[in-house]
């Protein structure tokens, strides 16, 4: 059920990407899209009362092993989550710079950029 | 099973900020409902044993949001209340929908939430990390042995990509380049 709710956030992000017609309500939906992603994997990830997979002193090594969540899928993440905001700031200065060549965000508007 | 229940009510949420964020024609609004949407996205890692990941996503959400105003502040606020032509509307319809089935088909392979994948796959690398973490690589935090160790790699990868998206956008947005192309557009409109 859990994992349906972030298709959902996914898809609501598919949908602004499409249908949108000013240029940051698609990265918008972008972000909408990359977050429903990343909660995706950690979900995956988790296991029931899971603690969070930091070793601290006097801790046992074997009761850890059965109670710490999968930390691949979180390392994993952190690399996506900083790609996207890199992604994010080129996407923006792309759309500074349309914004600048047609004076509006409106895609419909930019005729040069038709095919 | 408590767990399960904050978890969806937080997704729950995000979801309602991510319609007002697509839906609301101020575009200042759409961008602070979209802060909600990262935030309790932060909150939810948070339960879901993930400390690092949430610090993270709380210092890239400021960051993003800083990004957003910069862009839309003095500009063009109001969006266009018109959807795109009637294409696009039919391709999103099948898109989604073809997303949505593809995405349900996948969840019935998943295991329950709770159980972890890890523990159906024999020798898999995450219980190797988890039991070895410490003695190979010295570092208490699994994930940070995960990132700077044992997949160092590919942290070297993302530095990588990092370093080129942001070397993109210094080079479009540069000034002095920009106007030298202007002029050619012009002279190119001209002639």
């Amino acid at each position: 059920m859990i994992y349906s709710l972030c298709l959902i956030l996914i898809g609501i992000g598919l949908y602004g990407i499409l249908t949108k017609r000013n240029i940051v309500k698609i990265i918008i939906g972008f972000v909408i899209m990359e977050a429903g992603v990343h909660l995706l994997l950690i979900l995956i990830g988790y296991r029931m009362q899971g603690e969070a997979p930091i070793l601290q002193p006097g801790m046992k090594l074997s009761e850890f092993i059965t109670r710490a969540v999968d930390p691949l899928p979180q390392a994993l993440t952190l690399t996506s989550i900083v790609i996207g905001l890199g992604v994010l700031a080129l996407m923006i200065a792309i759309a500074i710079r349309l914004y600048e060549r047609y004076k509006t965000f409106d895609i419909t508007e930019m005729r040069r950029l038709k095919g | 099973m408590t767990l399960e229940y904050i978890v969806a009510a937080l997704i729950i949420l995000m979801i309602m900020g991510a319609v007002t964020a697509l839906e609301t024609d101020n575009l200042l609004s759409s961008i602070i409902a979209l802060g909600a949407v990262g935030f309790l996205l932060a909150i939810a890692f948070l339960f879901l044993g993930a400390p690092d990941i949430a610090f993270t996503q709380i210092v890239v959400e400021i960051l993003l949001l800083i990004i957003l105003i910069r862009v839309t502040i003095h500009r063009d606020l109001k969006t266009t209340t018109a959807h795109r032509a009637m294409f696009g509307w039919t391709f999103a319809i099948v898109l989604i929908a073809f997303l949505t089935w593809f995405g349900l088909t996948v969840f019935e392979e998943f295991p329950a939430f709770g159980t972890a994948v890890m523990d159906r796959v024999a020798d898999s690398a995450s219980v190797t990390y988890i039991k070895e973490g410490l003695a190979k690589s010295g570092a208490g935090n699994l994930v940070t042995a995960v990132l700077l160790d044992f997949r160092a790699f590919d942290t070297l990868g993302e530095a990588t990509v990092l370093f080129c998206a942001i070397l993109g956008a210094l080079a479009i947005l540069r000034q002095k380049a920009h106007k030298h192309s202007k002029e050619k557009d012009q002279e190119a409109d001209a002639a």
